[in-house]
């Protein structure tokens, strides 16, 4: 265990030559400890994720888009799921959204984009050798890693998957004769969820742990970049909501398999009265939100975070209102666990709570708002460079503009009346919540690519991703709003039953074929990728001139991610464009002492005490050192 | 033979692509500016911003004004002209939110791209600023909360004592209507008493239901106080009836409500959109399973009168099947057989 105790302290890290382990190719590649390697296996695993997921609203988008379509030849992979006429079975659909809902919620975007970057960036961007704890690190990709396994497994079933919506409400899902994939896939459903929150609390812990302890030296926590303030509220969400989800599960399995009655009352199914009574639906919904509504900060926030980062880097400027940009996420953290019955105003809820709720859920609207105009004012007066990196932070903002504002008319109870499982909400939270974060996930690939792989992605690739992702999904997702307006219905495999939706079937085929044209444009991605970590140009140690500390690493760092000793932080992430400087950036690592031009008046105070702490770390440097000889 | 060809083709446009990529990386390599801090391509990306935002915002616009009468649906209900108003104000305030914010969103990357000769502002806070926009959205969406919690609480209140009631049941895969009949009162239901023939599980022991009645369309009156007593027998339905601005989840063992006033008969909607074939639908919005996109019920607005007739009309459940009652303790049987033939 080298890396734990020469993590603990800087001056040890003489001694790290010593203890450098040759690794093989399994402790190297598979059973890794080392957090870059783990960041990287959460990416892939994520990449393929989402790939299934992308494929799955492709089938899903057809059906909705061109109900006529003859579809015999996805027979050869969807076997018995195309129905005798050629079409696709009812059960199947409600099968993809589900599928669709889970993997890119859970796997992707939770898994995908907190379990890449807050492994990868944590200990290179504070300070440390590696994760508080190696191993549970490890742990927690494996734990996805078999979750992942059962729930691919899932899909190949003869019942089917999961198919009661991503929500999995009771009684549906409760009961195998509701619908076929409540059977096994449910079952199934229920265990990677489970190993999955595993992984989620193995992962936060160590997050947590690691921030609050291994930080280098100088590295306060007003000094932390703002990725690792969001890695670390979202980490602390998901440890105090994860396990509320597990508990809903459970209760759920209990249900399923041993005849308890927590959710189920007064049923009467398949052609028999079941004995189930006293419990209640919406006990389930109320646990699941409460994991629920975090899980969408839990996806988001490490969005904003590297969003944060890369804007301000782009634009040359220190990222505005660091201070309120860490409130704004504290109170958003905070504020997330009181919000999670506005998913529940037409659920039978208690009026009264309705508008506790509805109050609530307004509040957390306005340190979104303050994020959002933070970051505008960064943009202003920058001097801006389109890295792709950049291009999709931007674009994460208007996406987080987008959505967020259509999240007012549904946080209000009377709104939501008629919006409520609607079009509209579809509209909103994949714009807010899914498109934003995945272009939060696109963002921090194309900006930490170099230092993941040593070599740089192709930009001109990354700017025609970026565009026509950025149209695609504003052509995909913004028409729904109308749709959600006309009252469709969401989860509907045909609206032509209906009066009142036998319409706009040009515009869903519009949306159909927008999200093809979208999801083609991620091969770009792919190939760039998978093409640029082999053949791509070597990148620079600093190829985008940042502050924070990973970049003062080696091309490929090691296990332990400094040959030496680990650099000492002397200021804020965020010295860009500092009047007096000479370049246009000063890293974390450069003390202030050396920067007389350009320090602010209250930095010239702390002049005096960072050269007494230099001279008191030499001494003790040296007495050290005359101890061991 | 088509399916070679296709592969042919996919084949060369992708070997086609390749090349491009490989002789642009080439160039921009002889060229050195990949070294260079900020290429070509900054003022391209700098300009396509304010291309998408001049594009985006007209497509935004011509649909929206375009399709406002096919997305608007027409509504019918008293609270729904109050939730519709909520939503346009609503809709008023985001929007010029949304516009601002993305003018100045795509407009700032044109006007500060990357210029070597410039530095960019070192302006790392402004508390004042930050108090501005943290107490101007407050302000702006406490007013939008105050309006949506009086409507809700109005909407949400108990409904008045001369509410006609209407139960709604919903099941997989369809939605089962019960009326209370003359006296007004829904008899009790008991899910272990459902039945081919008693589909709601009507206690027929309490003498209120004696005069129940289900109907194969939701019939209310127009101007009138209508009650839904909503529940469900099997799993989670929701009752959504899109004109009247309604929704409310079924739940099995927990019955829920909603009551609203509607405003338009049918034949006045009709005459109104132009539209003899136009109903008033009830669909169902919590997912249920297979059948979850096809649980249709009508609902046929009248005027009080002819409500009034077609409620008399109506035929209660043990007239039309006397074999319900038929089990009865005698003393109830006395007094159902007494219902029964003051129908005949």
């Amino acid at each position: 265990m080298a890396t734990a105790n020469v993590a603990t302290h800087s001056t040890d890290a003489h001694d790290h030559h010593d203890h450098e382990h040759h690794d093989n190719f399994i402790t190297k590649y598979i059973f890794t400890q080392d957090h870059k390697m783990i960041g990287k296996q959460f990416l892939v695993t994520g990449i393929f994720w989402a790939i299934i997921g992308g494929l799955l609203s492709l089938v899903f988008r057809l059906q909705l888009g061109f109900p006529d379509m003859e579809l015999e030849w996805l027979r050869p992979i969807l076997g018995g799921w195309i129905t005798p006429d050629g079409k696709l079975d009812p059960e199947f659909y409600l099968a993809l959204v589900t599928m669709h809902g889970t993997i890119m919620v859970f796997f992707v975007l939770t898994a995908g984009l907190s379990g890449t970057f807050s492994n990868f960036l944590i200990p290179l961007q504070i300070g440390a050798r590696d994760m508080a704890s190696g191993f549970m690190n490890m742990l927690s990709y494996w734990f996805f890693f078999l979750s992942s396994v059962i729930m691919f497994i899932s899909l190949f079933i003869e019942t089917g998957p999961a198919s009661g919506g991503w929500v999995v409400y009771p009684p549906l899902s409760a009961l195998e004769q509701a619908m076929p994939g409540s059977g096994l896939g449910m079952t199934l459903w229920l265990i990677a969820m489970t190993c999955f929150i595993a992984s989620s609390l193995l992962g936060g812990i160590n997050y947590i742990t690691t921030v609050i302890n291994l930080r280098t030296k100088g590295m306060s926590f007003s000094r932390l970049p703002l990725t690792i303030w969001a890695f670390f509220l979202t980490a602390v969400i998901g440890l105090l909501s994860f396990p509320v989800l597990f508990s809903a599960a459970l209760l759920l399995v209990f249900d399923r398999s041993f005849g308890t009655s927590f959710y189920l009352s007064d049923i009467y199914i398949g052609g028999e009265a079941l004995p189930n009574t006293g419990g209640s639906p919406v006990l389930y919904q109320h646990l699941f939100w409460f994991l629920g509504h975090p899980e969408v900060y839990i996806v988001l926030l490490p969005a904003l975070g590297i969003t944060s980062e890369i804007i301000a880097t782009n634009s040359r400027k220190p990222i505005f209102g660091y201070k309120a940009m860490i409130i704004s996420m504290l109170g958003i953290t905070i504020l997330s666990f009181v919000v999670w019955a506005h998913h529940m105003f037409v659920s039978g809820l208690n009026p009264f709570l309705g508008s506790i709720f509805m109050f609530l859920t307004l509040i957390i609207a306005i340190p979104s708002a303050v994020k959002v105009f933070n970051y505008l004012t960064t943009l202003w007066r920058g001097n801006l460079i389109f890295t792709p990196g950049m291009l999709f932070s931007i674009g994460l903002v208007s996406f987080f503009i987008s959505g967020g504002l259509t999240g007012i008319f549904l946080g209000n109870s009377a709104i939501d009346i008629q919006l409520h499982d609607t079009y509209f909400v579809v509209a909103h939270f994949h714009l807010v919540m899914g498109s934003a974060s995945f272009f939060g996930l696109m963002a921090g690939v194309y900006h930490w690519f170099p230092k993941m792989f040593g070599r740089m992605m192709d930009a001109r690739l990354g700017y025609i991703h970026f565009w026509a992702t950025f149209i695609g999904v504003y052509l995909v997702f913004f028409p729904m709003h109308y749709i959600g307006i006309a009252g469709f219905p969401r989860r509907y495999y045909s609206w032509t039953g209906f009066e009142f939706s036998n319409m706009y079937t040009d515009l869903n085929m519009f949306v159909s074929v927008a999200a093809i044209l979208t999801f083609g444009a991620q091969l770009i991605f792919l190939f760039n990728f998978f093409y640029s970590m082999y053949r791509g140009r070597v990148a620079s140690l600093n190829p985008w001139r940042s502050n924070t500390l990973e970049w003062t690493t080696p091309l490929h760092p090691g296990h332990g991610n400094w040959p030496g000793e680990i650099p000492a932080v002397y200021r804020w992430p965020y010295d860009y464009s500092k009047p007096g400087a000479s370049e246009d950036f000063i890293p974390q690592t450069v003390p202030l002492s050396a920067t007389p031009e350009s320090n602010l008046p209250h930095e010239q105070e702390l002049v005096k005490l960072e050269k007494q702490i230099i001279a008191d770390e030499e001494a003790d440097l040296v007495a050290d050192e005359s101890k061991e000889s | 033979m088509y399916g070679f060809l296709i592969a042919v083709g996919v084949l060369l446009l992708l070997s086609i692509i390749w090349m491009v990529y490989r002789i642009q990386t080439l160039v921009s390599v002889v060229k050195g500016s990949d070294k260079k801090i900020a290429t070509g391509s900054n003022k391209i990306n700098a300009f396509m911003f304010v291309i998408f935002l001049i594009g985006g915002g007209i497509l935004m616009f011509w649909y929206s004004i375009k399709e406002f009468d096919n997305y608007n649906l027409p509504v019918a209900s008293e609270h729904g002209v109050v939730t519709d108003q909520l939503f346009w104000i609503t809709m008023a305030v985001t929007g010029i939110v949304f516009i601002i914010t993305h003018i100045l969103l795509f407009w700032f990357p044109y006007k500060y791209q990357y210029k070597e000769t410039r530095k960019a502002d070192f302006y790392p806070d402004n508390n004042k600023l930050e108090l501005i926009w943290t107490t101007v959205p407050a302000v702006v969406l406490a007013l939008l909360v105050i309006g949506g919690w009086k409507a809700w609480s109005d909407i949400t209140a108990p409904a008045p004592e001369k509410s006609h009631v209407v139960e709604i049941m919903g099941y997989q895969f369809a939605w089962e209507v019960r009326y209370p009949g003359l006296d007004n009162v829904l008899g009790e239901h008991d899910y272990r008493l459902i039945s081919a023939s008693n589909v709601s599980g009507v206690d027929f022991t309490d003498k209120n239901a004696f005069d129940d009645f289900t109907s194969p369309v939701v019939v209310i009156p127009k101007g009138e106080p209508v009650l839904f007593k909503i529940r469900a027998r099997d799993v989670l339905h929701s009752v959504f009836a899109p004109h009247m601005r309604l929704k409310m989840d079924a739940v099995p063992g927990m019955p829920t409500r909603f009551w609203f006033t509607p405003t338009k008969t049918t034949e006045e909607m009709r005459a109104e959109l132009n539209d003899p074939e136009f109903v008033y639908e009830i669909a169902c919005t919590e997912i249920c399973g297979r059948g979850h996109f096809s649980m249709k019920k009508e609902i046929r607005v009248v005027e009080p009168e002819e409500f009034r007739k077609w409620l008399s009309e109506q035929k209660p459940y043990i007239v039309n099947n006397p074999s319900l009652v038929a089990d009865l303790p005698s003393e109830l049987k006395e007094l159902a057989d007494i219902t029964i033939s003051e129908y005949k």
